[in-house]
C-alpha cells in the first residue's frame, strides 16, 4: 500500500507513530455508529488522520437544533440525510478513505452483518437501546466499541470487548427504566461537549488500531468540563453475567422498558412446549426432589447457585423457572434479573401444580 | 460518622447537588445502596447503578472505610 507522505507528513514525523503505525490505519476498518455530535468529531479525525475505510451509519436528517454541536453540516443540509452529507464533506476532506454510506438505523435485523464488515465499532449513539445493541453484537461478534456518552456538563469513554476486557454490560447490566434518564433532546447540552468526547473516542480508536499507548479498556474515564475534574475508575470483566448468544428479537425495545417477573401457568407452559416454542426451562429445586419427578428438557441449578450458575442459561429465550410451589422459582428469577436477564417467568404453583393439572401420572410430594 | 458521596449524571439531579452526606456510617457497599434506594428511590429505577470506592468499581459485598471516597456512577445515554 502506498502511503500519501505529504498529507500525513505530521504523524510520519511524530516519535512514536510514524509510517508503522500510519499504514495500519490505512487498513483499518472503522464502523461509526450515529453521525451526530458524538460522531462529528470522530468522523472528521478519523478521516483527517487515515483511516482506511470508514463507516457511517445514520438514519436521521439534519435538524437546525443539530448545527450548534454537530460542525460537520452547514444550514444549507437542513432535512438533508446526515450519513450521505458527512460522507460528502469527510470525503472533501480526504478522498483517500473509503466510505462506506448506511442511511438507516442499526437494528437486530443488520447489526450483524454491518458490524461484521469492519474491526473497531465507535459507539456515538444517543439512546440506549442501540448502546445496548451495539454492545451485544460486539460480543457476539467479538469485536472491541469505543463507547462515549454525555450528559448535562459530563462525558464518559471507554474501550469495551477489547481482548477479553470488560463489557458494556459489565458495568450495566441492564438499561434504566423508560424516562429516568433523559437525552440531550430534553435535557440540553453545550455545542463542546460531544467535540470532546468524541475528540477523545477518536483518540482511544487510533490507539487502539495502532497499538500506541494505554487504552481505557476495563477502565472509564469521566470527565466534568465545568470544573474541569477527570476521573478513571477501574473495573474488571464479570463472569458471571449471562452469555449472549443472539441479539434481542425487539430491537431492544423492551429492555428500556422495565424488566419484570412475569407470570406463567402450567397450562400456558403446556402449550408452548407442545407448540415447540423455544424457551428454557430452569429447575431451582435440590438433586433429591429432582429425582422424584421433572418436567422434560429443563436445566438444573439449585436456588443457592443461580447466580453463580447464571451463564449456563440462555437468555435470548424465554426463560422458565421451576420449583415445587413457585416460591423458591420466583426468588431465583428475581436474582436473574438482577444479573440483566429480562426474559423472565415464574411457572405458577411450580411442578406441584404440573402434575395436579396437566401429567396427571407425574409423582406429587 | 458519615460519607462523602461523589454524585455523577442523573444522580447529581435525583440527590440535588454533587455531594452526597449520608449522615451515618455503612459497612458495606450493598447496605449504602439500600440505604440510598430507600431515601431516593428514582436511583433504583436506574437499574444499573456502578458504585466506585476509591475510583474502582465495587461489589455490593465490598466493605466501606469511612475514609473511603464513594462516587455513584449512573448509565448515560446521550450522544
Amino acid at each position: 500500500m502506498q502511503l500519501n507522505k505529504e498529507r500525513y507528513n505530521r504523524q510520519l514525523l511524530l516519535a512514536g507513530f510514524g509510517e508503522e503505525a500510519q499504514l495500519k490505519l490505512l487498513q483499518s476498518r472503522v464502523l461509526v455508529v450515529g453521525a451526530g455530535g458524538l460522531g462529528v468529531p470522530v468522523l472528521q479525525y478519523l478521516s483527517g488522520m487515515g483511516v482506511g475505510k470508514i463507516g457511517i451509519i445514520d438514519h436521521d436528517v439534519v435538524a437546525e437544533s443539530n448545527l450548534h454541536r454537530q460542525v460537520l453540516y452547514t444550514t444549507n443540509d437542513i432535512g438533508e440525510p446526515k450519513a450521505n452529507k458527512a460522507a460528502e464533506r469527510l470525503n472533501a476532506l480526504n478522498p483517500e478513505v473509503e466510505y462506506i454510506v448506511f442511511n438507516e438505523l442499526l437494528t437486530t435485523g443488520n447489526a450483524l452483518s454491518v458490524i461484521g464488515l469492519f474491526d473497531v465499532v465507535v459507539d456515538c449513539t444517543d439512546n440506549f437501546p442501540t448502546r445496548y445493541l451495539i454492545n451485544d453484537a460486539c460480543v457476539i461478534l467479538n469485536k472491541p466499541f469505543v463507547y462515549g456518552a454525555i450528559h448535562q456538563y459530563e462525558g464518559q469513554v471507554s474501550v469495551f470487548n477489547h481482548n477479553g476486557s470488560a463489557t458494556y454490560r459489565c458495568l450495566f447490566p441492564t438499561a434504566p427504566e423508560v424516562g429516568v434518564v433523559q437525552d440531550c433532546n430534553t435535557n440540553g447540552v453545550l455545542g463542546i461537549l460531544p467535540g470532546i468526547i468524541g475528540c477523545y473516542q477518536a483518540n482511544e480508536t487510533i490507539k487502539l488500531l495502532t497499538g500506541i499507548g494505554e487504552l481505557l479498556a476495563n477502565k472509564m474515564l469521566i470527565i466534568d468540563t465545568l470544573f474541569n475534574q477527570q476521573r478513571t475508575i477501574r473495573f474488571q470483566p464479570k463472569s458471571d453475567l449471562p452469555q449472549i448468544t443472539r441479539l434481542d428479537s425487539d430491537d431492544y425495545k423492551s429492555l428500556c422498558g422495565s424488566a419484570r417477573l412475569r407470570n406463567m401457568s402450567v397450562s400456558e407452559l403446556a402449550s408452548r412446549i407442545k407448540n415447540n416454542e423455544a424457551i428454557q426451562l430452569v429447575d431451582v429445586r435440590e438433586d433429591d426432589e429432582l429425582a422424584i419427578c421433572q418436567i422434560a428438557d429443563s436445566i438444573h441449578i439449585p436456588l443457592g447457585e443461580i447466580v453463580a450458575k447464571a451463564n449456563k442459561i440462555d437468555g435470548s429465550q424465554p426463560v422458565i423457572m421451576i420449583c415445587h410451589h413457585g416460591i423458591r422459582s420466583r426468588i431465583a428469577g428475581e436474582e436473574l434479573l438482577k444479573k440483566g436477564f429480562t426474559n423472565i417467568f415464574n411457572l405458577t404453583g411450580g411442578i406441584h401444580a404440573w402434575a395436579l393439572e396437566i401429567d396427571k401420572t407425574m409423582q406429587v410430594y | 460518622m458519615s460519607h462523602t458521596i461523589l454524585l455523577f449524571g442523573i444522580t447529581k439531579d435525583i440527590i440535588g447537588g454533587s455531594v452526597h452526606e449520608t449522615g451515618n456510617a455503612f459497612t458495606t457497599v450493598g447496605e449504602l445502596r439500600r440505604h440510598l434506594y430507600n431515601i431516593y428511590p428514582q436511583l433504583e429505577k436506574l437499574n444499573s447503578l456502578m458504585i466506585a470506592v476509591n475510583n474502582n468499581y465495587a461489589n455490593d459485598d465490598d466493605r466501606l472505610q469511612s475514609s473511603d471516597e464513594i462516587a455513584l456512577i449512573p448509565p448515560v445515554s446521550g450522544g
